[in-house]
């Protein structure tokens, strides 16, 4: 008998849990060896609660009602519910305070068949340092916990949420156009960027090309060398940045990517995105939130990441395959 | 010569026009050119596929780069891909096409309240007739689309013309223009960083053309 599941969802047998256990217990062993102690928290929560966290992403969760009415929603990502655990449990505890998690999270999809709606989240949130000392610690841990996972190619791309916002406020581009042009850099259509950006009023030749041309600087430290004008003092985060993971001999890791955006509304600062050249997509991503946990009452600095540990897993057999 | 990518290259109406420019960005497109059936050229670095699969293949990483037409990338609108470059070929526009005399569509939500349309790009035509605030019901087709107004199945269709010959002999008349789509060089997101000097030396390439 073939009784179904909803899509998006799957079974995991023990021939694919031992290796995703694998990957998880590698990588929780490194976090907990770097003072992340692991939490869990309801995978249902109060949906005002969570919408506190991140309006946004409000319209991806799944929800329902409880006996009394209230609604109810599956946690989307764990950034949020942590925010929450921080204000609540450790109200009066000294900073910084490390946390990791293995945790479910689910999304609903616009993408039909095939496209995850649950989903394994492997990652780490540090509370309380500032950059760029956070940003390295999380992306220095990140790595190493995916060489502690069997990954042996994968690098982190580093670029920096608020820069391009900065620039179009630094070239006083009309108001009007910020959130289109915002929208036609996170959709990745570089064509009606360059599209929009030819048909501003006012705008100088220089700043133009500054315009279409940041979001395609991407690469190594030579990188920030190449964004003058503007941007130039923005990259200043992100040099700080790439200072200290030389420091640690990971710099080689890095691609700074000037026109890196993520979808969560939430970033402040740096945000990160971790690739593999054996897979097509990002096994995760993460950044800088300094005022997430201001809205949950406990003001603090933060930065974090996530990883999808199937699709670290899928990034390990892609590897394997390639020798 | 290999362009260090695979690339994911349109068979159909683009085919000509991405061969063309593959050859003055110095990738050798002979073997392509003599080979009808053949669909994976690796030493050239090149797959061929029909314009519509170019961004799954890119999306999925199986190819790193790809040319495919604008009006695929916008019914693919999901899609994870980078949209590079226009190339500028391939030019033909989206429109909204109704049987010559009168007003079918007008008449029909004039008097329905909907209108019927028939297409090949559901995801086009009902963002378009909801961007202009009007009910449609989309009827997906997978053949000539040019046949279903003339039997009375839809009151009008969205099609892709370049010339509007075919429009024209079917006894059909464009009434709007939906979007000017020509061929689109994209990319896969996480080439984009892996793979960014080969990928920008092509973009400098076409821009200096």
């Amino acid at each position: 008998m073939i009784h179904p599941i909803p899509p998006g969802t799957r079974d995991v047998l023990p021939d694919e849990m031992r290796e995703l256990r694998a990957i998880s217990g590698g990588m929780r062993s490194r976090f907990e060896q770097a003072g992340y102690g692991e939490v869990h928290t309801p995978a249902l929560e109060y949906e005002d609660v969570l919408r506190r966290g991140e309006e946004r992403a409000a319209g991806a969760r799944y929800r329902t009602f409880d006996g009394q009415g209230d609604v109810l929603a599956l946690r989307s990502d764990m950034t949020i519910p942590i925010a929450r655990v921080v204000a609540t449990r450790y109200a009066e505890a000294e900073p910084p305070l490390r946390f990791c998690y293995f945790a479910h999270a689910w999304r609903t999809t616009d993408r039909g068949v095939g496209e995850p709606r649950e989903f394994l989240q492997g990652g780490l949130e540090l509370i309380g340092p500032s950059a760029p000392e956070g940003e390295a610690e999380v992306l220095a841990l990140t790595i190493a916990a995916l060489d502690e996972a069997g990954l042996r190619r994968h690098r982190v791309g580093v670029g920096d949420g608020s820069l391009y916002r900065r620039l179009l406020g630094a070239l006083d581009v009309p108001a009007e156009e910020h959130l289109p042009l915002l929208e036609c850099l996170s959709r990745r259509d570089l064509v009606g960027l360059d599209m929009r950006v030819s048909a501003l009023d006012g705008i100088g030749e220089r700043e133009r090309e500054l315009l279409v041309r940041l979001p395609e600087l991407r690469g190594g430290r030579e990188v920030l060398e190449r964004a003058d004008g503007p941007v130039a003092e923005a990259v200043q985060g992100l040099r700080a940045i790439h200072e200290l993971l030389a420091e640690r001999g990971m710099a080689e890791r890095v691609i700074f990517d000037l026109g890196l955006v993520r979808e969560l509304g939430y970033y402040t600062g740096a945000v990160f995105e971790v690739y593999d050249p054996a897979v097509g997509f990002a096994l995760g991503g993460g950044g800088r939130y300094d005022e997430l946990l201001g809205r949950f009452g406990r003001a603090l600095p933060a930065c974090g990441m996530a990883l999808d540990v199937q699709r670290v897993h899928m990034a390990r057999a892609a590897e394997e395959a390639l020798g | 010569m290999s362009s260090g990518l695979t690339i994911a290259v349109p068979r159909g109406a683009l085919f000509d026009g991405a061969l063309d420019l593959l050859d003055a960005l110095g990738v050798d497109t002979a073997e392509v050119r003599a080979n009808d059936r053949k669909l994976l050229f690796e030493e050239a670095g090149i797959v061929t596929m029909r314009p519509s699969d170019v961004p799954t293949y890119v999306e999925h990483g199986s190819a790193d780069i790809g040319i495919t037409g604008k009006d695929v990338l916008l019914e693919q609108a999901h899609r994870n891909v980078y949209e590079l470059l226009d190339l500028g070929f391939g030019r033909c526009r989206m429109v909204v096409a109704a049987t010559e005399g009168g007003d079918p569509i007008g008449s029909a939500l004039r008097r329905l309240g909907r209108v019927r349309i028939a297409t090949k790009y559901p995801r086009i035509a009902e963002r378009h007739f909801s961007e202009t605030g009007r009910q449609a019901e989309i009827v997906e087709v997978k053949g000539s689309v040019e046949l279903a107004p003339l039997t009375g199945l839809v009151d009008g269709i969205v099609d892709l013309t370049a010339t509007g010959t075919t429009l024209a002999q079917n006894g059909l008349r464009e009434v709007e223009e939906i979007e000017v789509c020509t061929a689109r060089l994209i990319a896969n997101p996480v080439a984009h960083k892996l793979k960014a000097e080969q990928i920008d030396a092509i973009v400098e390439r076409v821009r200096a053309r």
